[in-house]
């Protein structure tokens, strides 16, 4: 408020002060309006886009009902379609991306946030940055060449030697498949959980790192009981943000898992996802029926996401109030 | 500051001189396979009638039926031809029909990776069906080692590729499945994506080409034009009358060719295992979409007389970039068909 009644006037000295005051408080208005339809228009675009996906998917909502939901056929040609496999197939590789990323992608945050010099820590944030912006069809690029070959010739085949008694590390090594997308999208996602986390733990109060060396706890005490606790919500956050990039990642994924619609325990099995298949087949899908069930697809994509946030939120809720209760203790 | 004013208005006038003088632009969208094709079709003649910029999409096929039907662009472009329904749609539309004319030709090819065989192998049209349906799973099965005595076929998973797009590779790949095997007909169908019952799916020519090459014993099909530019083996198929023909642009033109004495007056005819005792089976017309009316006559003339050149002058660039061109039958017939577009 100082800084605008400073500046303003000199914009406008010719003005007469009572107009400009009057101006002043239309501006102020204005700028609220402005403003406020900005944040509105967030919501907006929430929901004409569900609106639309609602309006473009009258077809096959009318003619599968909840089938869709559950079935696992899709075969165009008898325009016969169910998004059982891939939404199973999106959930799967999004949940083994962030059992793989969360672990790695915190302790690294540790490190860099904690432990690291603050050079070293620099350094490595400006490397993490510049992963994260790679486009996502680098990251397909380098699974499809790299991460392929290597899991058919040495990890799968080592999997199925040591732990091939388990269902996930059955059936033939293709390379490609639920397992291979799960660790190319763990790959894409853990820069983003690495930056924000750090970031996060970094502004974290030094009085508290510091009370708690006061009390004698050692430096990882300090780190683990007290700065990730405190950086809890923000850590989690950056969880969500992963999470939400790893369900709606495209082409990486259409890339390496196969793009077959098989519902398989077995990680080496070849799936599909609800984003691959979409972007797969939208172009050249001929009939109302077909394009319809595409979009219905992106209907059940948006639902799925904002399930597993609510589900996450949730989750957080419960354990922060675990966690505040243990510190009561 | 007066200068550069100068200078901006004298470049807004030339470039004002330009635009007006481009006069005429016509739009299209449809099919990818050709779209080398087009292209180097549309440079050529905007070289030659420099008022005429043609404007093609490469959207897919589906779009480009799409596109045409909704009236968004001049001329439309398919893999595959308008089904009834399609045709329907236009005509309830527009109150007029939309026309097929035939551009140039391709084929799919069966390409596949197996450790220790290097020579070409021969297909016969009950082995593909057999691999693609997964009834044949090794590539020693008798289906496979029978047409290829004295080449050391391994006791290895056949592992199928197909495309995860829809593709009209795709689509004259089932097409011809579906022509051989009444259980492919029956089970799976013809478009441009199926219900596979076995395999994995790669992103285009080049996804389906990269699986093939990294994972030994693996199979799959790819457009004849990538597989040649890219200097894939692939196998021979025996066609109708039982000769082993490798697909080429002589076999390609030869199985249009064989199917030009049934054409239809509506250019819409599959020619997947077509008579002819040179003919490849799988090959493919690939089609312009254009409205049998029109109601901007210049458009009209332009795109006739592109049509027209095509047919003729046009023709004499397709094998330079690997596409087999039409029989004479056909480009009598198209011309004659051109004449009827008002």
């Amino acid at each position: 408020m100082s800084t605008a009644s400073t500046t303003l006037p000199s914009a406008g000295p010719a003005a007469g002060s009572r107009s400009f005051l009057s101006r002043l408080r239309e501006g102020d208005e204005i700028a609220r309006l402005v403003t406020f339809l900005f944040a509105a228009s967030v919501v907006l675009i929430t929901i004409l886009l569900v609106f639309e996906l609602w309006q473009g998917s009258v077809l096959p909502r009318h003619k599968f009902g909840f089938a869709f939901f559950h079935t696992s056929v899709w075969d165009p040609v008898f325009e016969k379609f169910g998004a059982l496999p891939f939404i199973y197939g999106t959930v799967v590789t999004s949940v083994l991306a962030l059992l793989i990323a969360v672990p790695l992608g915190i302790g690294a945050a540790i490190f860099l946030a904690e432990l690291a010099p603050a050079r070293v820590s620099d350094t490595l944030e400006f490397f993490i940055d510049l992963l994260a912006a790679v486009p996502s069809v680098i990251y397909g690029l380098l699974g499809f060449f790299i991460v392929v070959p290597l899991m058919r010739e040495y990890v799968q085949p080592g999997l199925k030697n040591t732990l091939g008694f388990l269902p996930f590390f059955q059936g033939p090594a293709y390379g490609l498949g639920f397992l291979t997308a799960g660790i190319v999208l763990a790959i894409m996602v853990i820069p983003y959980i690495i930056s924000v986390s750090r970031e996060v733990l970094l502004s974290v109060p030094r009085d508290q790192r510091e009370a708690a060396l006061a009390l004698g706890s050692t430096r990882w005490e300090s780190t683990w009981k007290v700065v990730v606790p405190f950086a809890r919500s923000g850590i989690m956050g950056s969880i969500f943000l992963a999470l939400a990039r790893a369900l709606g990642e495209t082409m990486a994924v259409s890339m390496v898992i196969g793009n077959a619609p098989i519902i398989s325990a077995s990680l080496f099995s070849p799936g599909d996802s609800i984003a691959s298949v979409i972007a797969n087949q939208f172009s050249e899908a001929t009939g109302e029926l077909y394009t319809q069930s595409l979009i219905e697809l992106g209907l059940v994509l948006f639902l799925l996401t904002f399930l597993l946030n609510g589900l996450a939120r949730i989750l957080i809720l419960v354990t922060s109030q675990r966690g505040s209760g243990m510190g009561n203790a | 500051m007066k200068r550069i004013t100068r200078i901006l208005l004298v470049a807004f006038a030339l470039a004002g001189f330009f635009i007006a003088r481009a006069a005429l632009s016509i739009t299209g969208a449809g099919a990818t396979f050709p779209y080398p094709m087009y292209s180097k079709w549309f440079a050529e003649y905007h070289k030659k009638d420099a008022n005429i910029e043609f404007n093609y999409q490469s959207i897919g096929s589906g779009g480009g039926i799409k596109q045409i039907t909704e009236g968004t662009v001049d001329f439309g472009a398919s893999d595959g031809p308008m089904n009834d329904d399609q045709l329907k749609a236009f005509q309830d539309k527009h109150g007029f029909p939309v026309l097929h004319f035939p551009t140039v030709l391709g084929a799919d090819v069966l390409t596949y990776n197996i450790p220790g065989v290097t020579v070409d192998l021969n297909f016969t049209p009950e082995a593909i069906a057999g691999i693609f349906l997964g009834k044949i799973t090794k590539w020693n099965d008798p289906a496979i080692a029978g047409t290829n005595k004295g080449v050391n076929l391994p006791a290895n998973d056949i592992y199928v590729v197909h495309r995860s797009d829809g593709s009209g590779t795709t689509y004259i790949w089932t097409d011809y499945l579906s022509k051989i095997s009444d259980d492919w007909k029956n089970k799976v169908g013809k478009n441009t994506s199926v219900n596979w019952p076995v395999g994995l799916g790669g992103k285009g020519n080049e996804g389906v080409s990269g699986l093939v090459k990294q994972t030994p014993n693996a199979v799959g099909y790819v457009e004849l034009i990538y597989a040649v530019q890219n200097k894939m083996p692939y196998g021979a198929v025996k066609n109708s009358s039982g000769a082993f023909i490798k697909a080429d642009l002589a076999s390609v033109t030869a199985a249009a060719a064989g199917a030009a004495k049934n054409m239809p007056d509506d250019f819409r005819v599959s020619i997947t295992d077509a008579p002819g005792k040179t003919a490849y089976p799988i090959s493919s017309f690939t089609w312009l979409l254009i409205p049998s009316k029109f109601s901007d006559a210049s458009k009209r003339d332009a795109i006739k007389g592109f049509v027209k050149w095509m047919l003729a002058d046009g023709q004499n660039y397709t094998e330079a970039l690997s596409y087999a061109k039409l029989p004479k039958e056909v480009v009598a017939k198209e011309e004659k068909a051109l004449n009827s577009i008002q």
